[in-house]
């Protein structure tokens, strides 16, 4: 019964958000405002039905309601009830539900915050919306329906899976469930699904946006970038967390000593990430100078054409081959949908280029505005490889017939020096002048950055035994750093000239430009994450070996012996192997390591669970591979020794940080105040009497 | 699938006849094998290079590269070996040639382009600006009268 609740209220919704994205254009198109406010009430109450039907969903998979095909396949008895929330998203028709009730939800809070300040804007930003939310309620309905049942009919040997009754059969329940893959049962999973939604669907917000002002012919000024511009950030910082927490549970699950694979789903992934974080650099350029209004305008359709791009990869099958992609109507659905909308979408972009030139013109190649393009075009150029990488086995697959990997090798070789650009344009952008630079002062402000970061760079090689190779990847970490804490020290030091003490102007100088400093801790978290993929590319180390109890492996000054390994069933049905190692120094006990492999008997799944010890200088990563007899015969284990990883995760909070800095409101009073020159009509000579009232 | 599967693991049960006597030197450690495992993918399950990959056809294959390392094979003949027996799709790193050529040449072609096409940009925007350039000079030199009563206000304003 529950389950059919479900089942109306996103069939109402589907409805509602088709009424929505017609009579929304048509109120726009007419001028007749009833209409839009009529859209408007549907948008609300679809957001409240499809709450409903994913708390209906929760609510089965709470009580183990097995008739229902999703929760059968999904979760089981023994499951945790945190975990029965995370089933939610860990099955197809699941995730596309809870990605439609997220959009869904942001559509809704624009129209309850923004609704009268941007009244011009909102017709047809509710109809591009809806239309998005409304393609992703009809997947869920017609082609991956959680809310199926389980239906038995007379003399069948199957059970019939089925929406509505089949004639003669009846409701079969199963007497438990098969339990969500045990690779998703680690906190990464369960919160990386719906941060990494939480970021493609905001992206769905200025998109809707910058169509709305292109339909409407608002594109001439930027109100659609200021609109939209923190719910930019929100979509941003939840894709990047997004991210990170994938990383993360790659590097603690999956037991490959690293914590990004460069694999197709990791990709599709950062595709829109990658345009993003373009398009939250570019839309300062259309905001502060009014260029580039064009281009703005198409990274945002790029990024929310790849979001969709990303869940056609991972939903469709299609990576692992192209003979998956017909298997379901879902990969064709969301190849017509990402294609006609994508194509609409440049067309009218072509029709309304009149409507954006430039306000300004590109001073000189020495400008700040001029640094942003080259890091926009560096951004795009690594979106290509990326993409290139990606799509290419199913190329190659097409047009030949033999499939091809393309591995982290690939990635690393063209997209790493890409990336290197990226930092050094990090440390040199934000010292360039709008307008203009004179290059004579531009080199004095970078005269103690570049002599500072040589000199350490050199110490910090010197001590991590660094190949050669590695010394400019160091080097750009420490002057993009230094660049960055630079600009922060001569801030704080024009403050405490004025006898304000260090951390007051520390605080003032932050919360007076909360956009400028926000965006320079988020560098410094880039910086920090990319300290991981560096350790990685050039510091890794490893050893394998097989130990009888008390034997070691020895790897980078570090020795890990091998103590002792234990069997026993898990709370879930799990066999677990445990391994005891130790981890010394100098003959000195650091960390006690309990490598791990699980056995799923009911999935016949294998999942190795590795441990680490974890310093700033390092991982030592230590993973179970095999065993011969219990206690007595010899274990296999490898070791990795990761350098400079934890930065990768001390990054993800800095990053958080930085973005609520630079989203966080100006404090009341605290805006910089414009003054504007007095009239000179007010009398023959200004200034007599108190003229800032 | 699971008919390639048999037909591979027939085959390496046929190498392992076919193997030289070992026993003179000591086997090759997990570490060589998995240097030059590391650079190949399990030709079965998608995106999992050789090295980590946890089925029992994979740690055959790795026993298979132990072996050859023990008959002498070079780095270079294992990786050919694997590819004429599995296709390209075990490299980790496409080959530079054939078709694969178009993944190594598209990347330095779309910077080129990429970079070309910012430099004409930045060109162009010059280009129209430079005639105006008296002009905007002129916009935003502030007159004297002006400089006169910015200074004057503003000391009030304190």
């Amino acid at each position: 019964m529950i389950a059919e609740i479900g089942f109306v209220a996103l069939s109402v919704a589907f409805a509602l958000t088709v009424y929505a994205t017609a009579v929304s254009a048509w109120g726009g198109w007419r001028e007749q405002p009833v209409w839009v406010q009529s859209a408007r009430s549907a948008v609300l109450l679809t957001a409240g039905l499809l709450t409903l039907s994913v708390g209906t969903l929760i609510y089965s998979l709470q009580i183990s309601d097995f008739s229902i095909a999703y929760v059968a396949e999904n979760s089981n008895l023994a499951m945790p009830s945190y975990l029965r929330v995370s089933a939610l998203w860990g099955g197809q028709a699941g995730s596309l539900l809870f990605w439609a009730w997220l959009m869904s939800c942001f559509v809704a809070a624009v129209l309850v915050g923004k609704w009268d300040r941007d009244r011009d804007l909102m017709p047809y930003f509710i109809s591009v919306a809806t239309l998005t939310t409304g393609f992703f309620i009809g997947v869920t309905l017609f082609i991956s329906n959680p809310f199926t049942r389980l239906w038995l009919v007379p003399g069948a040997d199957e059970l019939t899976i089925a929406l509505f009754s089949p004639a003669g059969a009846m409701l079969y329940s199963l007497p438990d469930g098969n339990g969500l893959n045990p690779l998703l049962r680690h906190f990464g999973m369960i919160f990386h699904p719906p941060t990494t939604y939480l970021g493609f669907t905001g992206f769905v917000v200025p998109y809707a946006f910058a169509m709305s002002a292109l339909i409407s012919g608002r594109a001439r000024d930027d109100r659609w970038i200021r609109t939209s511009r923190r719910w930019t950030l929100v979509a941003w910082v939840f894709l990047s967390v997004g991210l990170l927490l994938g990383g993360r549970w790659a590097y603690d699950v999956l037991g490959w000593g690293g914590f990004w694979g460069w694999d197709p789903v990791e990709n599709a992934m950062l595709l829109p990430w990658l345009t993003g974080t373009a398009f939250l650099h570019s839309v300062m350029i259309t905001e502060r100078r009014g260029m580039l209004k064009v281009w703005s305008v198409l990274l945002i359709v790029l990024t929310y054409s790849l979001a969709l791009f990303g869940t056609f990869i991972t939903r469709s099958g299609v990576i692992s081959s192209v003979h998956a992609f017909g298997t379901t109507a879902l990969g064709p659905a969301f190849f017509i949908f990402i294609g006609v909308t994508f194509l609409a979408t440049m067309g009218l972009l072509v029709k309304r280029l009149e409507l954006m030139r430039s306000d300004h013109e590109m001073e000189s190649f020495l400008s700040r505005e001029a640094a942003f393009l080259l890091q926009n075009v560096v951004f795009l150029a690594i979106t290509f490889v990326v993409f290139l990488g990606t799509v290419f086995p199913l190329l190659s697959e097409l047009f030949t017939g033999d499939k091809v990997t393309v591995g982290p090798p690939y990635f690393k070789a063209t997209a790493g020096p890409l990336f290197a650009v990226l930092l050094l344009l990090m440390g040199v952008a934000p010292l360039i002048a709008w307008r203009k630079q004179v290059a004579a002062r531009l080199g004095d402000q970078l005269r103690i950055p570049v002599v500072a970061s040589v000199v350490l760079t050199a110490i910090w090689g010197y001590m991590y035994e660094s190949p050669w190779v590695a010394y400019p990847a160091l080097w750009l970490v420490v002057f993009a750093t230094l660049a960055i804490l630079v600009e922060f020290w001569k801030g704080i030091r024009s403050r405490t000239s004025q006898g304000e003490n260090p951390v007051a102007a520390f605080n003032s100088l932050i919360t007076r430009n909360r956009r400028r400093y926000g965006g320079y801790f988020v560098h410094l978290a880039v910086i920090m994450i990319g300290m991981g993929f560096i350790g990685e590319a050039f510091f890794q180390q490893q050893t394998q070996g097989t130990l009888a109890q008390g034997e070691s492996l020895h790897m980078a000054g570090y020795t890990v012996r091998f103590d002792n390994l234990r069997q026993y069933i898990g709370p879930d049905g799990r066999q677990v192997t445990d391994a005891t190692t130790s981890v010394l120094k100098d003959g000195q006990l650091l960390a006690t390591l309990h490598p791990r492999q699980d056995f799923f008997a009911e999935h016949g799944q294998r999942v190795t669970a590795p441990d680490a010890y974890s310093t700033f200088g390092g991982d030592v990563y230590v993973i179970l591979i095999g065993w011969d007899n219990i206690g007595t015969g010899g274990s296999t284990f490898k070791v990795y020794y990761n350098p400079l990883i934890a930065w990768t995760w001390i990054g993800a909070f800095v990053l958080i940080g930085g973005t609520l800095v630079a989203m966080w409101p100006q404090a009341a009073g605290r805006t910089q105040r414009t003054y504007v020159l007095k009239p000179v009509s007010q009398g023959p000579r200004l200034g007599t009497g108190g003229a800032a009232s | 699938m699971r008919r390639r599967l048999l037909i591979v693991i027939m085959t390496m049960i046929a190498a392992g006849f076919a193997a030289p006597a070992m026993g003179q030197e000591p086997a090759p450690s997990d570490d060589q094998v998995n240097e030059i495992a590391g650079d190949l993918y399990c030709p079965v399950c998608p995106n999992t290079p050789l090295d980590v990959c946890e089925t029992l056809a994979c740690s055959e294959w790795r026993e298979q590269i132990r072996e050859q390392i023990a008959s002498g094979m070079s780095e270079s003949e294992i990786t050919d070996y694997f590819v004429e027996q599995y296709g390209e799709r075990v490299l980790a790193k496409p080959r530079r040639s054939g078709f694969s050529l178009v993944l190594w040449i598209l990347p330095l072609v779309g910077v080129g382009v990429g970079l070309i096409a910012l430099g004409g940009v930045l060109r162009t925007w010059r280009r129209e600006q430079e005639p105006e350039a008296a002009n905007t000079a002129d916009d935003s030199a502030v007159s004297a009268e002006m400089r006169q009563r910015i200074e004057e206000e503003l000391r009030n304003l304190s």
